[in-house]
């Protein structure tokens, strides 16, 4: 996917006036958090199953070569394939050939972040494969050419007014003309026109939510049934998963689907919970003849043992993105690449370049609430803080931050001066400003009077001045 | 027994005071630089009840800022200098109270991690966090208070900062104490927890998202129906006051501690002060 992260503060300008965008976000903002927190609270040992979900991935990051070396013993030995994709590229030859070789004309497609971060539909279109999305929020922003804005929510940027003229629009030629109004029958129109691809389709493709070491086996959540039809309808299965998706045990993954749910849209359990292991053997009533895994790394590798390493624990439940109130204010599209939100501020300069991505991890107020609702407690704000230390270190930080910082930091660092120049300032701001006791515009705080008038201090003088003059006498002001 | 703990904790870390069944608590004021500049009256109150308390209070002149601006922009190198400096600046006191819990958590909770090469430091670094406290949490967590007595005509509701909240865990010691102040009945926002889109330089590095927030904010105060909204850190209080104010709204911004302190009769945030003639102070 071609990223625009670079464009962030003007994608952001788009996604403020766009008032669609807007009416979606209000509505995600409560329902996903207080879903969560309800789930959360059903569960007494909910705080002590993320410490665990957290341990688990830590185990398995550590010993990442055992258990994928493990991992693709067990496929192997089901009859099935690993492939091994170091870069992005790697993996979309890789499902290239796979799908040459297998003569496909379509591929059903079950939602994967990784097949968009490699950008796997615009290949596979190129040569002359069509993917179909089978996901019903995949599959409308498919219809409307658009990239996915929320990793378990697709399509949550649109309203339901959107779908419906989508739907009229690219179902029109298929004999339905009628414009739906109702959630349902929007659903069921989607799932009468997707099954007929379900059943033309010769490959299915799906990511996967785990992997286990121990059995071989993919797994995969859904709630619409999507990647069920998608895995044992077509003639051959691939699962593209990249790495850090390996744990240990089923016993590992049973704890990690406890917290992934609840995390992600306060359920219990997904609708769908599938394991699959290798291809359909002699017994089996059916079930794909081929079965695939194609691990990418695309740079996730190189974080390993770093101070970064945490946020490849990160199971992609979308809750930092649903508690985040800069996600909430502009939405995932603005964030200009595939991982939006406080995940995709951490993720997206690993993956694509922090000279790309360099404002994402900038923009927040670490508020925290990401960390406080991660299942796996990543430091969201913490590994921020890092990439913008590495920006410092190379010089990316805007000039004007630069300079402001380092006139700051020269005062800041010599208490006597610091102490005159901050009771002149007080005093300028308190003369100019006391008639309305505020400031509708100030030199050189444009981003805050733009918006905000500026407090300004009442008459008197510094707190250290005031303290100083009674000799630390207690006064009142 | 809560209080006897907490009262025991604090002896226990002073190695200065006395034998005394009831020693008077050294306690080192970490006024803040927005308080110092643009709020002196946050700082009066929290001596005040610090005093109230039976602390005594010190301002040690020399202090400035706690570096949030160059931390949060990754200036590591300046970071670490400036919390040198105040680390060595409160060395000695038992207790060192901030009225915001930005600021203290960035003494209790960041800075150890600055120094990770430094055993030294590093150990000062500990040493300092492990006597610094949040002002709210500090009275009612370490000293025990329970009830203040102080008096505010109005309907509040209270905004809970982001750090103080989830680095420093303030959130029922702020209600437990504004719950004795006569005359002041508590409306609470229906997400009183989401930031406010204040963040330090962000708000201006990003005026357009803080401004979305910060709008947001103002409409859930605006919703409560309360005339005045508290918070315990200057920078959210400034923001929530700019905008409020710039959208015309008669709703009063003040810091807790100035209404916990009784000096709930001064001009709020923003509001030009009344009864002096103009151009006389």
């Amino acid at each position: 996917m071609q990223s625009t992260a670079h464009d962030f503060k003007e994608n952001v300008g788009t996604a403020l006036a766009d008032p669609n965008l807007q009416d979606s976000l209000a509505k995600l903002k409560v329902g996903f958090s207080e879903r969560r927190r309800q789930a959360a609270e059903r569960l007494p040992e909910f705080e002590a199953l993320r410490d665990r979900a957290r341990d688990i991935k830590n185990h398995a990051l550590a010993n990442l070569d055992f258990y994928l070396e493990e991992f693709e013993r067990k496929v192997t030995a089901l009859g099935g394939h690993v492939h091994w994709a170091p870069t992005a590229a790697d993996a979309r030859q890789i499902i290239g050939d796979l799908c040459k070789s297998a003569g496909a004309r379509t591929v059903a497609k079950s939602k994967s972040m990784v097949a968009e971060e490699i950008a796997l539909n615009e290949h596979l279109e190129g040569l002359g494969i069509a993917p179909i999305e089978t996901d019903l929020g995949e599959y409308i922003i498919q219809l409307r050419h658009e990239p996915p804005s929320h990793i378990i929510a697709p399509a949550v940027h649109l309203t339901k007014d959107q779908v419906a003229d989508t739907f009229l629009e690219h179902h029109a030629p298929l004999g339905f003309t009628k414009r739906l109004t109702e959630r349902n029958d929007l659903v069921a129109e989607a799932r009468y026109v997707l099954r007929q691809k379900f059943l033309e389709a010769d490959v299915g493709l799906t990511g996967a939510n785990f992997l286990v070491a121990e059995t071989g086996s993919s797994m995969l959540v859904t709630n619409e049934g999507n990647a069920d039809l998608s895995n044992t309808l077509p003639r051959m299965h691939i699962v593209l998963a990249s790495i850090e998706k390996v744990i240990p045990t089923l016993e590992d993954a049973a704890v990690l689907l406890r917290v992934l749910a609840r995390s992600a849209t306060g359920q219990e359990s997904s609708a769908y919970t599938t394991l699959n292991t290798g291809p359909r053997r002699d017994s089996d009533l059916d079930g794909p003849s081929q079965y695939h895994v194609v691990l990418l790394d695309n740079g996730r590798s190189s974080v390993l043992g770093t101070e970064m390493q945490d946020m490849l624990r990160c199971i992609r439940c979308g809750a930092c993105m649903n508690h985040c109130p800069v996600y909430g204010a502009i939405g995932g599209h603005a964030y200009g690449w595939v991982y939006p939100g406080p995940i995709g501020a951490v993720l997206t300069p690993q993956l694509i370049g922090v000279d790309e991505a360099g404002d994402l991890p900038n923009a927040s107020t670490f508020c925290g609430r990401c960390e406080s609702v991660c299942p796996v407690r990543i430091p969201l704000p913490g590994l921020m803080r890092h990439w913008r230390e590495r920006e410092f270190e190379r010089h990316l930080t805007p000039r004007a931050v630069r300079q402001g910082l380092a006139l700051w930091s020269f005062l800041a660092r010599r208490p006597k001066l610091y102490r005159r120049v901050t009771q002149v300032a007080n005093r300028m701001l308190a003369l100019f400003g006391r008639a309305d006791g505020r400031y509708r515009k100030l030199p050189l705080a444009g981003g805050w009077t733009q918006f905000r008038d500026f407090p300004a201090p009442p008459a008197g003088g510094t707190f250290h001045a005031q303290w100083a003059r009674h000799g630390g006498a207690r006064v009142r002001p | 027994m809560r209080t006897i703990l907490a009262a025991a904790m604090v002896t226990s870390v002073s190695a200065l005071s006395s034998e005394r069944s009831a020693p008077p608590r050294r306690v080192a004021l970490f006024v803040t630089c927005l308080v110092d500049l643009f709020r002196p009256a946050v700082a009066f109150a929290a001596v005040k009840l610090l005093e109230e308390a039976g602390c005594t209070v010190e301002v040690p002149p020399l202090q400035v800022c706690c570096g949030q601006p160059a931390y949060n922009s990754g200036d590591r190198a300046t970071t670490r200098a400036i919390a040198q400096q105040v680390i060595e600046t409160f060395e000695g006191f038992e207790a060192v109270v901030v009225p915001s819990g930005s600021c203290g958590g960035m003494l209790s909770h960041h800075y150890p991690t600055l120094f990770e090469d430094d055993a030294v430091m590093k150990a000062k670094a500990e040493s300092l966090a492990g006597r610094s406290y949040e002002l709210m949490s500090f009275l009612v967590d370490v000293l025990g208070v329970r009830t203040v007595s102080a008096h505010y005509d109005g309907a509040v509701t209270y905004h809970d900062s982001c750090s103080g909240l989830r680095e420093l865990g303030v959130k029922g010691q702020p209600r437990q104490l504004l719950a004795s102040v006569q005359g002041l009945r508590l409306r609470e926002m229906k997400t009183p927890e989401v930031c406010c889109g204040f963040g330090g330089t962000f708000c201006v590095k990003y005026p357009e998202i803080s401004n979305a927030m910060v709008s947001e904010k103002a409409a859930d105060i605006a919703a409560t129906g309360a005339d005045t909204v508290l918070a315990g850190d200057l920078g959210c209080l400034m923001n929530m006051a700019g905008k409020l104010q710039r959208e015309g709204s008669p709703i009063q911004v003040r810091h807790v501690a100035e209404v916990l302190a009784d000096m709930g009769d001064i001009a709020p945030i923003g509001e030009a002060e009344r009864g002096r003639p103009e151009g006389k102070r």
